[in-house]
């Protein structure tokens, strides 16, 4: 393990243990880092700031509810959060365009021209390799039930055919797989609408 | 005397990290908040 993760999760420790000095030293440590980030993706200075404000509080929150998995892994969970928190911002404006009044005002930027954005596309295909990674998370009875559900959109009572079980069996597996899929999602706090 | 007029470009936007202020509020927000755990449920509390 790096020293810088080591030195994190400490810090993670001592700020759980009421510790505030902690946090400060983390926050400042990783500000640059997670700032530049997003504004990498929103380019505007405001709403960078809201951006990076939001993810420290999620952050905050969850250490004291004590749901952050000690893995050594503060940083990448910090930017998982703030890509979260983009996409977040992407998605509202897209469903309430924000008009700005400029000089050079482009009629082109409030209009669509109906297509998805390459912004989007990349958005909507790491949600797919998201769904796909935490399927394969799944046990392997629950995956297969989920594939042939889903996937290959088969009945139940298909299901139930191909994998030699009862409706039953097929139904509570299916049931399963989606608890576990929604604990997943909750625990890494990972976002899959759009 | 016809006015000379320089043309200024807009200088490139580079991040400059947070404000001072973002930092402070992110300290006291976390000093503020408290977390309660009651069988399966969490309160959350600030206290300011």
């Amino acid at each position: 393990m790096k020293i810088e993760n080591v030195q994190d999760a400490a810090l993670v420790r001592r700020y759980l243990i009421g510790d505030e000095k902690g946090l400060e030293i983390l926050i400042t440590r990783h500000k640059q880092r997670v700032y530049s980030f997003i504004f990498s993706k929103v380019m505007d200075r405001d709403i960078t700031e809201d951006i990076f404000q939001d993810t420290f509080i999620k952050v905050i929150r969850t250490l004291k509810k004590g749901k952050y998995n000690e893995e050594g892994k503060f940083l990448p969970w910090v930017m998982r959060i703030a890509h979260n928190l983009v996409i977040d911002h992407f998605r509202r404006n897209k469903r309430m365009p924000k008009f700005q009044s400029r000089n050079d005002f482009d009629i082109f930027d409030v209009i669509s021209d109906g297509e998805e954005s390459k912004e989007y596309e990349m958005i909507t295909s790491q949600v797919h390799e998201d769904v796909r990674r935490l399927v394969e998370e799944l046990p392997n009875d629950q995956k297969e039930v989920l594939t042939m559900r889903i996937f290959k959109e088969m009945s139940f009572k298909e299901i139930a055919q191909s994998t030699d079980v009862s409706i039953n069996t097929a139904l509570g597996r299916m049931r399963y797989a989606l608890i576990n899929l929604r604990k997943i999602i909750d625990k890494n706090n990972i976002i899959l609408t759009r | 005397m016809a006015k000379l007029y320089n043309e200024s470009f807009p200088e490139p936007v580079k991040p400059t990290g947070p404000k001072e202020e973002t930092v402070k509020f992110l300290l006291n927000f976390s000093k503020a908040l408290s977390v309660t755990r009651y069988k399966n449920m969490t309160f959350e509390t600030l206290n300011n």
